[in-house]
């Protein structure tokens, strides 16, 4: 069925969705957020490299650390969902796929942010291997 | 006239859904562009945004194998350690510096500052020189921190 109204017609009076100003703000908000963040974490993946298991379930549970690395993942996780969807919606123009992308991306970060800010909270509040030697020690 | 409208009905005839291809001219492609800092700056600056994309997912399972436990923390750091990892954590750092100092560029042109052609080759320039000079520098302290 061929519609004799234009596009012009098509759109006018619906208004817009007025949420285009949001993501456009969440962008820049999360960006600003991951200056300092990003650097953080590259000066503390340098140093937690260098020691064993240990070494890094400790620094881990240092609260600053592990605030600001659950800072980093939420809002890391945010703003890539938010960068890959602006990808999908210039390059995929097929409607089916181009939803299915965005949702697609959407669910792996909220998984992987969900996942990996529950193991930093794991590390950084469960029982260190030390509580854990004490607690064996004093049931023996 | 003859010839263009006889292609906007050809147009109409072959289009099956509502909206038919607007028949105008269509916007440059690539290949007709010379090729200049800002492209390639923009170009690098969406290429490194999905390394990072993909590369948050090998940061979020170094979170994960160290709640796994040692043996899966060790599993993980050894596969970061081997060449192939090392290949990709270079290519994520630098991807993670360019991208970051892109967006300060981008963040400050959304304050409409520093949009004019000069200072829009400037900073590209300089952004891509932080790029290599970041990333020598945080290997190069890696390497000496005997991290690798």
């Amino acid at each position: 069925m061929t519609s004799y109204k234009t596009d012009l017609k098509r759109a006018k009076g619906y208004g817009a969705a007025k949420h285009g100003s949001g993501h456009w703000l969440t962008e820049r908000l999360t960006s600003v957020a991951l200056v300092p963040l990003g650097l953080w974490a590259v000066w503390s993946f340098l140093r937690v490299a260098q020691w064993e298991y240990a070494g890094a379930v400790q620094w881990v549970r240092e609260p600053v650390n592990a605030v600001l690395l659950v800072l980093t993942l939420a809002i890391s996780f945010h703003h890539m969902h938010s960068g890959m969807r602006v990808i999908v919606e210039d390059y995929i123009e097929h409607k089916p796929t181009h939803f299915g992308l965005i949702f697609l991306s959407g669910a792996a970060s909220l998984l992987a942010a969900a996942f990996s800010i529950f193991a930093v909270l794991k590390v950084a509040l469960g029982a260190s291997v030390a509580d854990i030697a004490t607690i064996t020690a004093a049931g023996a | 006239m003859g010839q263009v409208k006889a292609d906007m009905q050809g147009a109409q005839a072959t289009g099956s859904s509502a909206r038919t291809p607007a028949d105008r001219p269509l916007s440059p492609h690539l290949q007709v562009w010379r090729w200049h800092v800002t492209m390639l700056g923009s170009i690098l600056h969406r290429v490194s945004g999905v390394a990072l994309y993909f590369g948050a997912f090998i940061i979020a399972a170094w979170a994960i194998s160290l709640a796994y436990g040692p043996e899966a923390y060790d599993d993980y750091m050894g596969l970061m350690g081997s060449w192939f990892g090392k290949l990709v954590l270079l290519g994520l750092t630098a991807a993670a510096f360019y991208h970051l100092a892109n967006g300060i560029r981008h963040l400050v042109w959304d304050t409409g500052r520093a949009l004019n052609p000069k200072l829009a080759d400037m900073t590209g320039i300089a952004v891509i020189v932080f790029t290599v000079l970041a990333t020598a520098a945080t290997w190069w302290v890696a390497l000496i921190a005997d991290v690798i």
